[in-house]
């Protein structure tokens, strides 16, 4: 069950992916259409995280090749935005909520010119936009959980960008803040924008995001939510252990052995 | 070679002390040290060996001798005290360990010196054997010391025995440790003392910054040669012991050279080459390891090239020219040709006027890899949803890598069939 | 990454001791090349054991920099004669000699203090640094993986900031040698840490506690008669501790009631 569309936003073609040598994402081939909100589903260890890492070229991939609006990624940079897993950062860090955002305008400014007014209102509209624009003073050691993930999403806001990838955005917030979140999601979709969301909640998926893409390791399905969460598909996800794909894979990294042969 | 003789026949009682007093102390500090790099923590040993000096000059300060036990007994309080402000420090604020390991050694060192230079400043005549916690003074110990270094050096071997599998459990699972009833908080304090001892003492010998490399480069050495704690604390014994020889050697035949410095740096020097040549977790041996999956890659491709010939032509056994070979696949000719060869050494192919041809042997293998490829190329397609023309690209690796184990393994998930993605029979 | 630039500050000792050897001078440009490329080797090797050869990471630090250093030792024993360094000043350098090396030019004309001359211009660099890459650095330290996605190199900018501290380190050699070096890498920045969340206070705080740490160390050196740069270093720990048990945000005694996060 996996759909492919015509003209793609993202087109993922046979891409593996290793870390030290051991796949962890095998051949995926994938299409994702435009103006969607789209989720990665599928259970811990399913790679959904590399997925999209992969696709913003922040991993090597073994193998295959990505097409973002039908570019090479290195060309079609600054029509992308990244909101990180909130865990990944350190939110001790000496920093404001204005400053965190006002960094959505850095891939735009280039190296040697500051922030100028415009790239001001911008994040603070960005900010307005998350509802936070009375914490911009804040500093971000003194935020809530899902406050820090309303300052990450204002950041990638800020960049005004086409399409967006985000890591979790909904893990460990608050109600009110995974609400807002999703209203937000859908203005951005409303307005042309794709989003694509890693996410873990199956009883979520289904409200929330109108193409989904189940993984494990491999893809096993993608298209239109109402098509693909079905009791078989899912149970295809989350059960059934490929005890021989994993073996292969821990072969390949003792082994020193490349994932695909040289040409 | 003279000198050679000389020195190894420990004659000169100055040679004596010398070497077994550098064995004694890389050893021991060695055996510790492999503890705290199995812990993660192998940097704090850099910065007791720092903090030692406040310690020093005030127990001088304070005592007015110059009497080893006394200068020892304040560098040990001021050096266990850095390590629980270290502790302190990373537990009750947001300053992150290296920081505050960072931050702890350059400050009490700053406080070291400001006191050293104030005791030299002040005319006290006797204050000469304090630098030697500066710098270190492996060349001129005496029987005295070595005295002291054997009861230490033996009582930290004694304790790391003793308290092996206590040590092991914390350094591999504190929390575990925690659960099952050991004393986690005990025997982090006794790791700590038995650091602090190997520093203090060894410090006498390398100096304060070379001191780190007692305790980190062996350990980290040994980790490249075995995966046994048991293993891994012999070598770094001997490798530590080694280098004490060593070091003391050098010093011997050309006196000008510091003895603390080139134990450090033989000490080194193995530790780097353990890092590219040994087996298994070496440098080089990943890409020794990474040669020779190219070669197998290559003899088995050929081979699988001369059965798919002789499945298209139902005759395995006929001679194929090279020419003919290398249509079908695009392999370098030159290597083509090497793999070739191997093949033959190896009883795979024979070689005649008209080209190559399989043995019986050779087309068994050879049948082995195109069974392989198809049967992993049938599982991608039914485990994986992976659409039938982008399997043959994965199963070209897969194909040489699989054991009969997962062969077997791989038939049952399959049910036995006798068909791939493309229809082509398995053989 | 304090620990790195440890191990930097050591390192770079064999590269001042072959700068002295090939131009047989104290001339500060070519010891700060040879230092400054021994800081990027060392950082470089930190990363080549820990990634290529799967060293864990303090390991790498740890076996790196006492392996440099100990050649720079040796090296220093080596020529002796012909190189005017000492261990002692290699350790905890001399403040108090830097107003007697007078920088003449052929005319006589009287500079003033040689060393004075090249911090200054070395601070002056390094603003610069700070200034121009500002954002970048801002970034790259908070958030590497958003950094790489909008395109910037985490890599460059590590090095970039590598080198700096290569540069600053082996500025500061002379005057107060390699471990005290640390303290002041690390000491005024982990006080203003404590002190203040917003990072552009954070830099101007730590350079004004480390003004405030010289001159207060320069006092107590005078008053203890000792090394000026151990005092300094001993101020910035003081300073340290002041900030940790007094700090009004964050101390650990004066700890006022933290500012709770308003929930919406």
């Amino acid at each position: 069950m996996i759909l492919h569309v015509e003209n793609p936003v993202v087109e993922v073609h046979d891409l593996t992916v290793s870390y030290d040598r051991k796949p962890v994402l095998w051949g995926v081939d994938l299409t994702l259409p435009a103006g969607s909100l789209v989720g990665v589903i599928g259970p811990n260890g399913a790679g959904k995280s590399t997925l999209i890492k992969a696709v913003m070229d922040l991993l090597s991939a073994g193998s295959g090749y990505v097409r973002i609006f039908g570019k090479p990624i290195e060309e079609v940079r600054n029509r992308i935005s990244y909101v990180p897993q909130r865990e990944s950062v350190d939110w001790d860090f000496p920093a404001s909520v204005f400053d965190v955002v006002l960094m959505g305008r850095y891939g735009k400014l280039g190296l040697f010119s500051r922030p100028r007014k415009a790239d001001k209102d911008a994040a603070m509209e960005a900010l307005e936009k998350v509802n936070m624009q009375a914490f911009a003073k804040r500093q971000i050691s003194q935020l809530s959980g899902g406050q820090q993930q309303r300052v990450f999403l204002a950041r990638a806001l800020a960049q005004n960008a086409d399409i967006y990838f985000m890591d979790e955005p909904f893990a460990g917030v608050d109600i009110a803040t995974e609400t807002a979140i999703i209203e937000l999601l859908r203005t951005m979709r409303e307005q042309g924008k794709t989003v694509v969301v890693v996410h873990h909640d199956l009883q979520s998926a289904a409200e929330y995001f109108d193409w989904v893409v189940l993984l494990n390791m491999r893809l096993v399905a993608s298209g239109p939510t109402e098509k693909v969460l079905t009791q078989e598909l899912l149970e295809h996800t989350y059960g059934g252990r490929l005890t021989v794909l994993t073996k292969v894979g821990d072969l390949l990294r003792k082994q020193q052995f490349p994932a695909r042969e040289k040409k | 070679m003279n000198q050679f003789l000389e020195f190894f026949s420990f004659a000169d009682a100055n040679v004596r002390y010398v070497t077994l007093g550098s064995v004694l102390l890389a050893s021991s500090s060695a055996v510790v040290g492999c503890f705290t790099l199995l812990r993660k923590r192998a940097l704090v040993g850099d910065a007791v060996a720092h903090a030692v000096l406040p310690g020093v000059c005030l127990a001088f300060i304070l005592s007015g001798t110059k009497n080893p036990l006394i200068l020892l007994l304040g560098a040990f309080v001021t050096g266990w005290f850095s390590l629980i402000v270290i502790d302190f420090i990373t537990s009750r604020s947001r300053i992150k360990e290296d920081t505050a390991i960072g931050l702890v050694l350059s400050v009490f060192f700053g406080i070291g010196i400001l006191l050293l230079t104030s005791i030299q400043h002040s005319g006290n005549a006797s204050q000469s054997g304090l630098d030697k916690f500066l710098f270190g003074k492996a060349a001129s110990l005496v029987g005295e010391d070595l005295i002291t270094f054997s009861i230490v050096a033996v009582l930290l071997l004694v304790t790391t025995l003793v308290f092996y599998k206590e040590l092991m459990l914390l350094c591999f699972d504190q929390a575990y440790a925690k659960t099952i009833g050991f004393p986690v908080r005990t025997l982090e304090l006794l790791l700590t003392t038995l650091t602090v001892l190997a520093v203090v003492v060894g410090i006498q010998a390398v100096g304060v910054v070379l001191m780190a490399a007692m305790l980190i480069t062996p350990a980290a050495a040994a980790r490249f040669w075995t995966d046994k704690l048991k293993l891994m604390l012999v070598i770094a014994a001997l490798i530590g012991a080694f280098s004490g020889v060593a070091g003391a050697f050098v010093s011997y035949t050309a006196p000008a050279m510091p003895t603390g410095p080139w134990i450090v740096l033989i000490v080194s020097m193995i530790a780097i080459a353990s890092f590219s040549f040994a087996p298994k977790k070496g440098w080089f041996s990943r890409i020794a390891r990474q040669r020779r999956n190219r070669r197998l890659i290559l003899e088995e491709n050929l081979l699988k090239l001369l059965y798919h010939l002789g499945e298209q032509k139902q005759d395995f056994f006929s001679p194929r020219s090279l020419p003919n070979l290398l249509e079908r696949r695009n392999i370098p000719k030159d290597q083509a040709r090497t793999g070739l060869d191997k093949l033959r050494r190896q009883g795979y192919v024979e070689k005649s006027k008209e080209g190559w041809r399989l043995t019986t042997q050779g087309q068994k293998r050879g049948r082995r890899v195109v069974r392989l490829h198809r049967l992993w190329e049938l599982y991608l397609t039914q485990y994986l949803n992976l659409a039938s023309d982008h399997v043959h690209e994965d199963a070209e690796t897969i194909e040489h890598i699989i054991t009969p184990d997962l062969e077997q393994k791989l038939m049952e998930e399959l049910n036995y069939p006798q068909l791939d993605p493309h229809s082509a029979k398995i053989p | 990454m304090a620990m790195v630039g440890d191990a930097i500050s050591h390192a770079v000792l064999p590269g001042i001791v072959i700068a002295f050897l090939v131009t047989g001078s104290r001339e500060s440009v070519p010891m700060l090349i040879g230092a400054g490329t021994l800081g990027l080797l060392t950082t470089f090797l930190i990363e080549f054991f820990h990634r290529y050869a799967r060293v864990q990471s303090d390991a790498a630090i740890g076996v790196t920099f006492t392996w440099l250093f100990a050649i720079g030792i040796i090296l220093l024993s080596v020529f002796a004669g012909q190189v005017d360094l000492d261990q002692d000043c290699v350790l905890y350098g001399e403040i108090a000699y830097v107003p007697l090396d007078i920088w003449l030019t052929d005319s006589g004309y009287n500079f003033g203090p040689r060393t004075i001359w090249t911090l200054s211009v070395v601070a002056l660099l390094i603003t610069a640094f700070i200034f121009v890459g500002y954002k970048e650095l801002f970034l790259t330290a908070f958030d590497p993986g958003y950094a790489a996605a909008i395109g910037l190199s985490t890599t460059a900018w590590y090095y970039a900031l590598m080198g700096a501290v290569s540069l600053t380190t082996v500025a500061s050699f002379e005057s107060v040698g390699a471990i005290l070096v640390v303290a002041f890498l690390v000491a005024p920045p982990a006080t203003a840490y404590l002190l203040t969340d917003d990072f552009r206070q954070m830099l101007l705080l730590s350079v004004g506690l480390g003004i405030l740490a010289s001159v207060a160390g320069y006092y107590l050196a005078v008053w203890l008669d000792g090394s000026i740069a151990g005092a300094i270093a001993t101020v910035t720990g003081l300073e340290f501790m002041l900030a940790l048990f007094f700090s009004p945000s964050r101390g650990l005694l004066l700890r006022r009631k933290q500012v709770q996060p308003v929930q919406l």
